[in-house]
């Protein structure tokens, strides 16, 4: 960030690329250069916003969170496919925050809010960045929307930044374009002679390369393959540097205390805290401490010490039942929105009718890295070290806490030790600010402990369901959806924006309206309960509470119907769309389906469509002497292109994991407003004990690409409950399943 | 008071309070990083390391305690000597986040160094301590069943 602005401004590279062969960037998109942000040492060119070459090879700035989901890996496979370097020659940085760096899948289908599968994130996205001018701020790792944006847009870089290569190997050889190749970082003429892309470079920048065709699939060298990822070998050898890691000369350790209940603190007495071993000083935030020492541990150790009397009110209810109540109640107030209103929902029509209400509690994001940011204050400015999803959004909160302007900021994204939205938010960037700026001169690293990660976290919010259902002929011929939970868009907005959208919240409902089943009389009805505990975004967002209510009870209806939940899932997608279709019979012949079962096992079908890619997943629960175990599981899903097979594998299966974990055990509940669980021990998540052997198909019907990171969270619970309802007769309407199931753990 | 600990084979002075677990005497005051804080109450495993080859979670033991000599993931094998696990690791592609896996590793090492081919229900018993929130449970089981036949041809 410190480097924008300055630096000249400049066109982007691909700015007056005309591109052809379908890939059709929006012209919206093209015709807005951006500032890049980029300024090499000697010796090295950046020929736009994404690749540096210098003489020691690539460089490619991939601006996305490396949470897990090994999107630097493929969007080095991206850029490498068109640029004709060797894969595992490019070298991949996370770069700054940059208004170049924007999601382009956030925004593109923010502002052509083009209908049936648009998220609702981006629909929000839409009116917010329109209104406030903050499109290009949407540098955010979210909403699996990695390869979907990298997909065109890195190959696209790739190819004209060789084409410019090209024009000035040309010149210098006096050779037509037509008769030069490319291969391995290098120009290649016909005569054998060959001139080294960083010979090249500094003469290419702003040259304009003509009309752009993307290579086929056909000639694929790296997409489609599963590579090894390029942060394993360091994630296996405890060199990674997390934010947790970052180490600075004269660096202190700092530990938080902020106010249970959210609310205020009225004063703080920390004599005894002071006069503890390594303590160098104490930190009145406002809302909480933070504590300064020479260890972290000695600095958590005092903060348990300083004695705070806290004050205030939590401003939202201090229980999670009058939470419950308060969504309850809003099923009478007004509908929020009604994203879909087909035929006759209102009567009954002679169907046999089912009904039912379903309900999940608050969760927790819970990273393996609790939240942690360096920062330090000097002449200079301030330098921040954090894992952002959006570290445009970060930079500038940090920026304001600091007292400094937005040049003066220097923030480096570290890889993230998990996130799952949870590194979204801004919160832990800015208190580690705020704690540098008692210390001028000296760095600070601030580590939560996991008492305060856990009871300090953003939630995602308990819902309620209330479902009805038609069946005519053995079929599903109505559905009507009304989902009642607090609003999370708009309190990420204000935290992101400083405002919140006025349209309604589409993500209290998403995944309801838009699943691949022809059902003719069709309703879905958010309502937004007025209350405000801290809620964020998380791993699926509405999909992950969505997708449970819709597939356990689509298993309601069929088995109101007296059909093989399989086969009338089957039938409903048959004639929507193919691609869901495709996923079912996958994992019908997959788990065998229609086979002889084994004694004491139930299964359970779900399929959801998320983020552009429909996931099936059949799960197996076995009956081991009264507790329930987890078996096996069969997942297919179509992202139209599978860039990386192994990689997705890994998504869908810890994507698998990570429902699951939600559905069996995790449940955050509130009591005087004050967080109930602290550590994992009050919050179990899944452990290998308990986690089934999962195996993975991938289809490539769909012509669009889906995405990943996120499509295997919302089928886990209800193939869960569909699973336990085959096994038990009984009907789980209620997560965490662990109340009533004793699960294997 | 300072403290003498063997770590990685390289002897120490450590200038700290006799309680200060082990888990932040590695990372703050001797900067190996590789071992991390997950929960601070023996939960999570992320911060095993081995003392005298016995997975011990480090955030357990105090300084003043430790027994023996201290392996860490940095010890264990680097990116240019590959420990076989680690290699193992790598084969499998077990890494996501990669937050837990210096834990996972350490834990595993130490169930091969006593149970050289372990059964699957060996390798669930010994790694159930060990939380990976992204789910790599069925790569981790692959790559400890992978490592133990290296161990044995």
């Amino acid at each position: 960030m410190a480097s924008i602005g300055k630096i000249a401004r400049r066109t982007f590279l691909f700015g007056a690329v005309a591109v052809a062969g379908g890939a059709a960037f929006g012209a919206w998109y093209v015709s807005r250069p951006l500032a890049n942000p980029l300024r090499p040492g000697a010796g090295e060119t950046a020929m736009n916003a994404f690749v540096v070459i210098g003489e020691d090879g690539v460089t490619l700035v991939a601006p996305r969170a490396e949470m897990g989901q090994g999107v630097q890996t493929t969007w080095a496979a991206l850029l490498a496919e068109e640029l004709d370097v060797a894969w595992e020659d490019v070298r991949v940085i996370h770069g700054p925050p940059a208004t170049a760096y924007y999601n382009t899948v956030l925004g593109k289908e923010a502002v052509a809010g083009s209908g049936y599968d648009t998220s609702a994130l981006a629909h929000n996205f839409g009116e917010l960045v329109g209104k406030a001018g903050r499109f290009f701020d949407l540098q955010v790792t979210g909403g699996s929307t990695s390869m979907k944006d990298g997909y065109e847009r890195l190959r696209i870089t790739g190819a004209a930044t060789r084409e410019a290569l090209k024009q000035v190997a040309a010149r210098r050889l006096g050779i037509a374009v037509p008769q030069l190749t490319t291969e391995n970082g290098q120009v290649i003429a016909a005569d054998g002679r060959a001139l080294p892309y960083a010979a090249l470079a500094a003469a290419a920048g702003g040259i304009e390369t003509p009309e752009i065709v993307l290579r086929p699939r056909s000639e694929w060298k790296y997409l489609g393959t599963s590579l090894p990822r390029i942060d394993m070998v360091a994630k296996c050898t405890g060199t990674a540097e997390f934010a947790i890691d970052v180490r600075l000369e004269g660096m202190r350790f700092a530990a938080v205390r902020r106010a249970p209940h959210r609310g205020g603190m009225h004063d703080f007495d920390s004599r005894a805290a002071e006069r503890m071993p390594g303590v160098e000083k104490i930190v009145d935030l406002g809302d909480g401490i933070a504590v300064i020492a020479t260890n972290t541990w000695l600095a958590q150790r005092a903060a348990d010490a300083v004695e705070i009397r806290w004050q205030g009110a939590s401003g939202y209810p201090s229980t999670t039942e009058a939470m419950f109540e308060a969504m309850a109640e809003a099923f009478d107030g007004e509908v929020d929105s009604t994203l879909r209103d087909d035929g006759q929902t209102d009567t009954v029509n002679g169907y046999l009718e089912v009904s039912a209400e379903y309900r999940v509690p608050f969760v927790a994001h819970a990273p393996m890295e609790p939240m942690t940011a360096a920062a330090l204050i000097d002449a200079e400015g301030l330098k921040i070290w954090a894992g952002s999803q959006a570290p445009l959004f970060a930079a500038r909160a940090c920026a304001e806490a600091a007292g400094v302007s937005d040049d003066r900021v220097q923030f480096t994204t570290t890889y993230m030790g998990g996130a799952f939205g949870r590194r979204g938010e801004l919160d832990f960037a800015v208190i580690a600010t705020r704690i540098a700026r008692a210390v001028p001169g000296t760095p600070v690293q601030v580590t939560w402990s996991r008492e305060e990660d856990m009871t300090h976290d953003f939630y995602r919010p308990g819902a309620i369901a209330r479902l009805r259902g038609g069946i005519a002929g053995g079929k599903a011929v109505m559905f009507d959806a009304q989902v009642s939970a607090p609003s999370v868009t708009r309190q990420v907005m204000r935290r992101w924006m400083g405002t919140a959208p006025s349209r309604p919240d589409g993500i209290i409902v998403e995944g309801l309206a838009d699943q691949p089943y022809r059902i003719p009389n069709y309703r879905v009805r958010g309502y937004a309960a007025d209350i405000q505990p801290p809620l964020g975004y998380w791993r699926s967002v509405g999909h992950s509470h969505n997708g449970f209510f819709h597939e356990s009870f689509i298993d309601e209806m069929a088995n109101a119907a007296g059909a093989d939940p399989l086969d009338f899932r089957m039938r409903l997608t048959r004639e929507e769309w193919e691609p869901a279709y495709g996923v079912l019979e996958a994992v019908r012949e997959m788990s065998d389906w229609d086979g002889a079962r084994p004694e004491g096992t139930g299964r359970g079908v779900a399929l959801c469509y998320s983020y552009g890619t429909p996931v099936a997943v059949v799960l197996e629960v076995a009956d081991r002497e009264g507790r329930v175990a987890l078996t096996r599981a069969w997942v297919a899903a179509d992202p139209g292109v599978a860039l990386d097979p192994r990689n997705i594998e890994a998504q869908l299966t810890g994507g698998l994991a990570f429902g699951l974990s939600a559905a069996i055990g995790e449940e955050i509940t509130f009591a005087r407003g004050i967080v109930q669980q602290r550590n994992f021990p009050d919050y179990e998540p899944l452990r290998i004990t308990a986690m089934p052997e999962v195996s993975v198909r991938l289809l490539e019907r769909q012509a669009r690409i889906g995405g990943i990171g996120e499509v295997a969270v919302p089928p886990a619970a209800p193939a869960l409950a569909n699973a336990l309802f085959d096994l038990t007769g009984e009907r789980l309407r209620t997560l965490p399943l662990r109340h009533r199931v004793d699960f294997v753990t | 008071m300072a403290h003498t600990l063997t770590v990685n084979g390289t002897s120490h002075q450590v200038d700290l309070p006799a309680e200060v677990p082990l888990l932040w005497v590695l990372r703050d005051a001797l900067n190996l990083t590789g071992t991390k804080y997950g929960c601070g109450v023996a939960a999570c495993g992320a911060c095993t390391v081995q003392i005298g080859g016995e997975a011990v979670r480090s955030c357990q033991v105090a300084l003043a305690d430790v027994w023996d000599e201290v392996t860490t993931i940095e010890g264990l094998g680097t990116p240019e000597a590959l420990h076989r696990l680690q290699q193992a690791w790598i084969d499998h592609q077990v890494a996501q986040c990669g937050y837990c896996q210096s834990g996972q590793i350490m834990q595993a090492a130490a169930l091969l160094a006593q149970v050289p081919s372990p059964t699957d229900a060996e390798i669930d018993d010994a790694m159930a301590g060990n939380l990976c929130r992204c789910g790599t449970y069925p790569r981790i089981r692959a790559a400890i069943r992978a490592a133990a036949q290296t161990q044995e041809g």
